[in-house]
């Protein structure tokens, strides 16, 4: 059995609002193995920055978080996970931010911002903890790096800001890295660049990814595995060659047929889309989330629960139809 | 840094000129000085003598180059009223007022910042709803009645402190109470939603992910972001309480600038009033230069070029 990075086990998220309990996570697994990269993709809202934001504990303080089993990098950290999670942050566990323009700190040098974690974690000097920085910053492709230390965010683009993040993510020598779609912000010709850096890291450091995204153009270009969520729940999660070639979840159909594919969707047609929205998440919800929206849905798929139909290890499908769907 | 700072300076002499114009031109805005000074009831031979002597008779460009001429070597002319120079009089009363300002802003600014960002750091919690209380009750309550019932409860009645005068220093508490009771509401309210915007920015949330300790993440990636417009709210803040409130003053029988510019202006003393104003305008011009110059320190973007 493979070294498991990340192993979570019914995580929850639920926020208060002025109408009730917002259930916006409400139920996912997910394992990542060492040197695994997973995408976890779906529509915005469908509550994929909050569980990635809740492994790093960044939600704020009126979220509430549960979860059955919450293990990461070899440590259990089901109970007293504040306290554990604090002890886990920038040094094994390292996360990147959608925007990277807000993400560092406007007023503060891209060297102090690089070298602040590591010279509390790992005690280094400033003349050590600023070599390692001109090391991470080269490896991301910034050029003169030494130079660049003492400049403020503000003298850099978009892009550099993007991999100043990744060099920063990358200080304590993290073994598990959660990007929170670190290319939405960033222009098309940058954001391939970015995610090929990702890619390069992942594979030379070994390190384990999980990659929130919902462009399904990245899922295929740096994923191993494809979690595809929706309305607070892992629909479906695949290898992403499967998932591509044979999608089973009628959810994970519709989103791959709403892909244009140059040459093949002919021009000026309209591409089919998910008929119907979302269903709200305040409150219990029975049954599946997506069948209001479904094709082949039917009286079955109001039951609880969804029944889980698993094929490999860590790859399920939960849709009462799916063997009709395959079929 | 160095040509946004020589920048901020040239700005700040422009405006002092302007400043020192207008505050010379007040003499001549409530009418001929020299029939105030020789009386509504006087003679207009008096009130030509009186021209004559004190230069009014000439072009009010000469007059004004005059006056600022000798302002600048440090002489504001004489009272009407005392006959003595007013730099006389200003300085014997400038004690007073900026030792209560600057003791008042001080105890203000340690109350005010630590408790606005005890209260951003948990809304709606029971620190907030406390600091909104003082928040709210410092605007609405009247400072001459804080100070009068201060004096009521803490020197008359129970005889703690001397009920007016500075001629010790317990007589500065009650005013600097009072005073920087007035100042809080402000200070919090900004540093709070400073901080509850800076909290909730990504680079504060890269910050704890980088796993810094609270309070670093909160002095060093928070607060200095969240103060600076502290610090342009607290050049205008101070220049109000060096600038000497009449009503405090008055309550408690301060004998500091507040009440000599009012009394001043009874008496038409005009040297002494437009004395005063020009210091104050010039105050206020060194303070916010200042703040903007700090500001710049803070945030590296507001220094312009590279």
């Amino acid at each position: 059995m493979t070294e498991m990075m990340l192993d979570i086990r019914n995580l929850k998220v639920s926020i208060p609002t002025d109408r009730g309990l917002l259930n916006a996570v409400r139920g996912v697994d997910l394992q990542i193995a060492k040197g695994e990269t997973l995408c976890l993709v779906g529509e915005s809202g469908c509550g994929k920055s909050l569980t990635a934001t809740s492994i790093m504990g960044l939600l704020p303080r009126y979220a509430k978080v549960t979860s059955d089993r919450f293990e990461m990098v070899g440590q259990d950290l089901t109970t007293k996970t504040d306290a554990k999670l604090a002890k886990l942050r920038g040094r094994d566990v390292a996360m990147i931010f959608q925007d990277p323009t807000s993400a560092l700190n406007p007023t503060l040098t891209i060297g102090r911002q690089l070298t602040e974690g590591v010279m509390r974690h790992e005690k280094l000097s400033r003349s050590e903890a600023e070599a390692r920085a001109i090391e991470m910053l080269d490896r991301v492709g910034i050029a003169n790096p030494a130079a660049r230390l003492t400049q403020y965010p503000h003298g850099f683009s978009g892009g550099q800001r993007q991999r100043i993040m990744i060099a920063s993510a990358l200080m304590g020598r993290p073994k598990l890295l959660i990007a929170d779609e670190p290319t939405t912000a960033l222009d098309v010709t940058i954001q391939s660049q970015i995610l090929t850096l990702l890619g390069e890291l992942q594979a030379d450091l070994g390190l384990s990814l999980l990659l929130i995204t919902h462009d399904l153009g990245v899922v295929a270009a740096i994923a191993n595995d494809v979690a595809v969520m929706y309305a607070g729940r892992i629909a479906e999660r695949a290898p992403v060659a499967g998932l591509f070639a044979a999608p089973r979840h009628p959810y994970t159909k519709g989103l791959l047929a709403a892909i244009p594919v140059p040459g093949v969707t002919p021009r000026g047609s309209e591409l089919p889309a998910i008929p119907g929205r979302v269903p709200g998440l305040i409150g219990a919800l029975r049954g599946c989330a997506f069948r209001d929206r479904c094709a082949i849905a039917g009286a079955e798929c109001a039951h609880d629960p969804v029944p889980r139909i698993s094929a490999a290890q860590g790859q399920f499908i939960e849709c009462v139809k799916a063997g009709e769907v395959t079929a | 840094m160095l040509s946004f700072i020589s920048k901020r300076l040239l700005v700040a002499l422009l405006v002092c000129l302007t400043v020192s114009a207008l505050s010379f031109g007040l003499m001549f805005v409530s009418g001929d000085p020299a029939i105030a000074i020789a009386g509504s009831g006087g003679r207009a031979e008096d009130a030509e003598a009186i021209r004559v002597a004190y230069g009014f008779d000439r072009p009010l460009v000469v007059q004004y180059l005059d006056w600022i001429g000798s302002a600048l070597t440090g002489n504001l002319g004489q009272s009407i009223y005392f006959n003595v120079p007013v730099t006389e009089i200003i300085g014997n009363r400038a004690g007073v007022t900026l030792t209560l300002g600057f003791i008042s802003f001080l105890v203000a600014l340690v109350i005010a910042v630590p408790l606005g960002v005890a209260a951003a750091l948990r809304p709606n919690g029971w620190i907030d709803r406390l600091a909104l209380v003082i928040a709210v009750s410092g605007q609405a309550i009247p400072s001459f009645w804080l100070g009068l019932m201060a004096i009521v409860v803490f020197g008359v009645w129970y005889g703690w402190v001397p009920i007016s005068g500075a001629d010790t220093w317990q007589g500065y508490i009650l005013p600097v109470i009072v005073l920087s009771y007035y100042a809080i509401p402000e200070l919090m309210r900004i540093t709070r939603s400073g901080m509850i915007d800076v909290l909730a920015t990504d680079y504060v949330r890269a910050a704890k992910a980088k796993g810094l300790p609270m309070h670093l993440v909160i002095s060093r990636h928070a607060l200095r972001n969240a103060v600076l417009p502290l610090v342009s709210l607290s050049a205008v803040q101070l220049g109000q309480l060096l600038s000497g409130s009449i009503v405090i003053e008055s309550v408690f029988a301060l004998n500091g600038l507040g009440r000599l510019a009012w009394e001043s202006l009874l008496r038409s003393d005009l040297p002494v009033v437009q004395a005063i104003i020009l210091i104050l305008s010039l105050l206020y011009v060194v303070l916010t230069t200042l703040a903007d110059i700090l500001n710049a320190v803070l945030d590296p973007r507001l220094r312009g070029g590279s």
